[in-house]
């Protein structure tokens, strides 16, 4: 643990009923940091971010932003604590009544006294960040994906969070869509000094932005390190996750019986 | 054979329990609803602007439904009225007829159907597109900012949509049977006037529109906010709306009318 930590998790561990998905988890995120966590899908990646905005309960262990525990908060400190932090989830989930401007506007006006002219000029900021200025008067239905992700992106920095969390920020996107919201992730998070987490499959694309990498296996840390470190590792879940490879410690086949036994060959012909 | 009845009864067990259950985790809902309302009255903006979505856009199948319904009233009560050489008395049967039962109970089912459900696919699909997620991550509370608006729409648009579906129905009433039967006009408004009571009939009828106004909405603002984030959840969430809200507006108006017409001649 180190004095510039904005989140730690520590000895994190959450069941769904009884079935454990995550277990033991220890994380340090560092201010201005870009961290990714990567892992396979329903290694419990999104549940670890739903742990660290005190949405679900863990378990046993904690996880600490800014110095308090986040789940030992009444629901006001909550929700206090929560204006410190932003979330872009996977497809936006940008309030389809409202135009692209309200999007924006909405925490603004929800939690601060502003007047609206001042969160004109706000709203007109954050969108100008995003590139979508021009765009302040659309619906969220008129947009692209990639748009709606930047436009939720420009909604998560409106009240300019210590911390964003992104669930899954380049899932569906085109190659231009993906890279605009890799770099606007990596010059928001310098620009505005904040820390940032990204939930992700992409490797080659989250490798480029990011200064740390969690790989969760199992519901453990199966591996972590710097983006070199990562590329470099000859660690056997690693290497399969990074380069792609369809079988290794995550097998293609689902564990079933012999092949032989089900085709009713060999010896187990009938 | 014993194992099948073992089986049909341990079934019939648990569907019991599941909705008791249901009826306890909805009754929590409620209550959580009311606690969080002070939002609502606080910036009653969101209220006036959910009331244009389920009050004002209801106007249309209320309008229409009460004039129709009044026809039909006035149709079918001089057929019979004139048997017995009562056709005077078609004003008050019609008005009778849809201040105390028809206007609230009709309106209510059709208020179910139009605005209940819109309001439990509203809110299912904002749950299913993680936009109520969303709202909580940005420190609102979703039951405060999106349901309990919705919630008192509902309750505050239902009376006056009853109300205009009973004044419909009887100009429905007399549209039929005095412009085109040609029954007295003084002797249409006259016997209505003279027997319809404000407290009993008016005064129950609104008393009873407010009732379904709380149970339709409270049902559909649950089924929506419970509904799994899924097409099929969402979809079978809106069907339970209509199907429940009918099943408790029937069974409300008897309860209902039981307690207020008890001995009323």
């Amino acid at each position: 643990m180190t004095s510039e930590s904005l989140i730690e998790v520590n000895n994190l561990s959450f069941s769904y009923d009884k079935r454990p998905i995550l277990n033991g988890i220890n994380m340090h995120m560092q201010r201005g940091q870009v961290v990714a966590i990567m892992g396979g899908s329903g290694s419990g990646k999104t549940t670890l971010l739903r742990l660290i905005s005190g949405a679900i309960q863990p378990t046993n262990g904690h996880v600490k932003f800014a110095g308090e525990v986040v789940h030992e908060l009444s629901r006001d400190a909550l929700f206090s604590l929560r204006r410190k932090m932003g979330m872009l989830f996977q497809f936006g989930a940008l309030f389809t009544d409202l135009s692209v401007y309200d999007n924006v506007a909405f925490q603004m006006r929800e939690h601060t006294n502003l007047p609206e002219s001042m969160i004109r000029d706000l709203v007109l900021m954050k969108l100008h960040a995003v590139g979508l200025r021009g765009a302040h008067y659309l619906m969220p239905n008129e947009l692209s994906g990639g748009m709606a992700r930047r436009v939720a992106l420009a909604r998560s920095i409106a009240l300019d969070p210590m911390l964003i969390m992104y669930d899954e920020p380049f899932t569906g996107l085109d190659p231009i869509s993906l890279s605009v919201i890799g770099n606007l992730i990596r010059r928001l998070t310098d620009a505005l000094g904040m820390t940032s987490i990204v939930v992700t499959h992409d490797v080659q694309e989250s490798l480029k932005i990011v200064d740390y990498v969690y790989f969760i296996a199992d519901g453990v840390i199966a591996a972590h390190g710097t983006p070199k470190e990562v590329r470099d590792s000859v660690a056997p879940f690693v290497h399969q996750f990074v380069h792609g490879e369809e079988d290794g410690p995550v097998p293609f086949h689902y564990p079933a019986q012999s092949y032989k036994k089900d085709l009713g060959l060999g010896d187990y012909r009938v | 054979m014993f194992r099948h009845a073992l089986s049909a009864i341990q079934n019939i067990g648990h569907r019991v329990i599941e909705g008791i259950w249901r009826l306890g985790h909805a009754s929590r809902f409620f209550i959580l609803v009311l606690l969080k309302s002070g939002t609502s009255l606080r910036r009653f903006g969101l209220v006036i602007r959910e009331l244009y979505f389920t009050g004002v856009l209801s106007l249309i199948i209320i309008v229409v439904s009460g004039l129709f319904v009044g026809m039909v009233l006035g149709l079918q009560g001089y057929e019979t009225l004139q048997k017995y050489g009562s056709e005077s008395a078609v004003g008050t049967l019609v008005a009778l007829s849809l201040v105390r039962e028809l206007g609230p109970v009709v309106a209510a089912l059709l208020f179910a159907s139009r605005a209940g459900s819109a309001i439990t696919a509203e809110i299912g699909l904002m749950k299913a597109t993680e936009q109520l997620a969303a709202m909580g991550m940005m420190a609102v509370d979703p039951v405060a900012r999106v349901v309990a608006p919705r919630f008192w729409s509902g309750v505050i648009s239902m009376p006056f949509l009853a109300a205009i579906f009973s004044v419909m129905g009887v100009y429905g009433g007399y549209l039929v049977t005095v412009v085109f039967i040609g029954v007295d006009e003084g002797t249409y408004w006259s016997q209505m006037q003279s027997a319809v009571d404000f407290r009993f009939d008016i005064l129950n009828g609104f008393i009873k529109s407010c009732f379904f106004g709380v149970a339709v909405t409270a049902i559909a603002v649950f089924e929506g906010y419970d509904a799994p984030p899924t097409a099929e959840g969402v979809s079978g969430a809106t069907t339970r709306t209509v199907v429940t809200s009918s099943l408790v507006i029937l069974g409300l108006d008897f309860i209902l009318t039981a307690f207020m017409f008890r001995g009323v001649s």
